[in-house]
């Protein structure tokens, strides 16, 4: 038997001055802020070698720094602003209109067993359909222009809202609660001072996953019928063959989605600090 | 203020946890509720607290109530139950914040059970950031703003460790020395139920029964002193008969179902 296995190893092992082998390690998440950027460069520089040396078409893929340049253009000429403007403008009703009321329903749902009991079927029915797919539907109901691509975002963000916002409130720990009616607290203070605040970090996570889903929807609707919008630009830029233009709006659409990120967990480290 | 159970019984379902409970607690008493895992202790101290409601039998309390009760049936949860995005002195407000107190009297009542409970200095800081056994000192501080007229304490130093629970064990005597609150305290601790108690009350396996009351006539200050050692260890000898018995039941019922 090997001494690293003998039990009886380790006085033998200290009487002989042999350090203890340490096996303690792995297993655990290590930070490397470096990496990330370091794929990213690596990656762009391998692109834009395939690109340089012929290996892809710039015209199906062209190089970084034909979409650097592009980006610039976008900025320089102005359409940038517009386009991020107009999708901006769209993504901010559509979410808040699908967040105030999905957040509604969903604390009905969270703290009324009569709303959960007829909530319930209902978000499951309604939350799988394909939100761009009702696009038509809302086209003709408010025809082409910008109400139409509100309630398509509005739609898409409201069910992940409720289903967010009431299983938040099942998350409160019940023992907080029947601690506030030991002690008298009246229903509304008991929402106030303990649901709502236990709630927040299960609405804060909903609240991710809704921007998400808001940026895919815009660019969606965006594509169908819109002058002006990040969607509507890469498209356009799609059916011109100006596949530089193209990846200059995917790019802008990839900062954007960063850009809410950051938002948001500073609004986490923020709000939830006690955690 | 006295509080008398009356043929108290209660099912989950078809599950009964508490059969046939008839107790008072005198005014002023310490009445520790001891008895196996499952037989019903938390669920008399969630009735007697109003928190949930019997199946059968009736309990009621008795008795004045001190000026300044905000809150005259108290708990103090095993879990401490602070709200861990609130600092120690807003979780100690939070109980007094739907009464008409004037800022004056909540920020007095706030420093006053802080001060007591050493926590002064830790007012600021949020749950997180202390010890167990300081989150269970404001879990103390806040049941003191709303001066109670009885505590009802849930297994309260089962979550700490040894020199903690004794650490607190002295602040629950200083406590009850001062105040003289009636209280009924359920815990599995048969030292703590020695230490603090006036009676025992031992339950039942499931269906919780009183199996027997038992009273600790040495004074609780003397409790500590060599002499009091002898009754002491009679006492809890035969605690520990009664409660070994049933806990050995309960384990084989557990095993079979």
């Amino acid at each position: 038997m090997p001494d690293s296995l003998n039990p009886t190893a380790v006085s033998t092992a200290s009487s002989l001055g042999q350090p203890v082998r340490f096996r303690g390690g792995g297993f655990t998440v290590k930070r490397h802020p470096w990496a990330a950027l370091a794929a990213f460069a690596v990656l762009i520089a391998l692109w834009e070698g395939a690109s340089r040396l012929g290996l892809a078409s710039p015209l199906f893929l062209p190089p970084p720094s034909a979409v650097g340049h592009a980006l610039v253009g976008m900025v320089t000429d102005g359409s940038l602003w517009l386009n991020l403007k107009a999708s901006l403008g769209r993504i901010a009703v559509g979410w808040v209109l699908g967040t105030a009321g999905g957040m509604l329903v969903g604390f009905a749902m969270g703290i009324f067993s009569t709303a959960r009991a007829v909530g319930v079927p209902l978000v499951s029915a309604f939350f799988p359909i394909p939100k761009i797919a009702l696009l038509p539907l809302f086209i003709l109901w408010f025809g082409i222009g910008e109400p139409s691509k509100f309630a398509t975002i509005g739609f898409g963000v409201f069910f992940p809202t409720v289903i967010a916002t009431y299983s938040a409130i099942d998350q409160v720990p019940r023992n907080l609660i029947r601690m506030a009616q030991s002690f008298g607290l009246p229903w509304r203070s008991i929402l106030r001072s303990i649901v709502l605040p236990g709630a927040l970090p299960g609405i804060l996570a909903g609240f991710r996953i809704t921007a998400s889903i808001a940026l895919i929807l815009v660019v969606a609707a965006e594509m169908i019928g819109a002058e002006y919008g990040i969607g509507a630009f890469v498209l356009m830029a799609g059916n011109l063959m100006q596949t530089d233009t193209l990846l200059a709006g995917v790019l802008v659409l990839s900062l954007l989605g960063l850009a809410i990120g950051t938002v948001l967990s500073q609004l986490e480290r923020r709000l939830l600090n006690w955690r | 203020m006295r509080l008398l159970v009356s043929d108290l019984t209660h099912r989950y379902d078809d599950l009964t946890v508490l059969d046939g409970i008839d107790l008072t607690l005198a005014e002023g008493e310490i009445l520790a509720v001891i008895g196996p895992s499952g037989c019903g202790k938390s669920t008399l101290l969630g009735i007697a607290g109003g928190i949930v409601a019997p199946s059968s039998g009736s309990i009621r309390v008795e008795g004045e109530v001190p000026d300044g009760c905000l809150n005259p049936i108290t708990f103090i949860f095993q879990d401490f139950a602070l709200l861990p995005w609130r600092s120690v002195e807003d979780n100690v407000g939070l109980v007094l914040e739907h009464h008409p107190l004037s800022a004056a009297e909540r920020r007095e009542r706030i420093d006053s059970g802080l001060r007591r409970m050493g926590l002064w200095e830790f007012r600021q800081a949020l749950p997180k950031q202390l010890s167990g056994g300081m989150r269970q000192r404001v879990g103390i501080a806040r049941a003191l703003a709303v001066r109670p007229a009885m505590l009802l304490l849930d297994e309260p130093l089962s979550a700490l460790d040894a020199q903690t629970r004794e650490l607190l064990m002295d602040d629950f005597l200083e406590l009850w020395r001062r105040e003289k609150t009636t209280a009924l305290y359920v815990t599995h601790n048969l030292d703590e139920a020695l230490r603090l108690a006036d009676r025992v009350c031992v339950l039942s396996r499931r269906p919780g029964r009183i199996r027997e009351l038992v009273t600790i006539e040495e004074p609780r200050e003397r409790r500590q002193e060599p002499s009091a050692q002898a009754h002491l260890a009679e006492v809890r000898d035969r605690l520990w008969h009664l409660m070994k018995a049933e806990a050995q039941m309960a384990d084989r019922e557990i095993a079979r179902a």
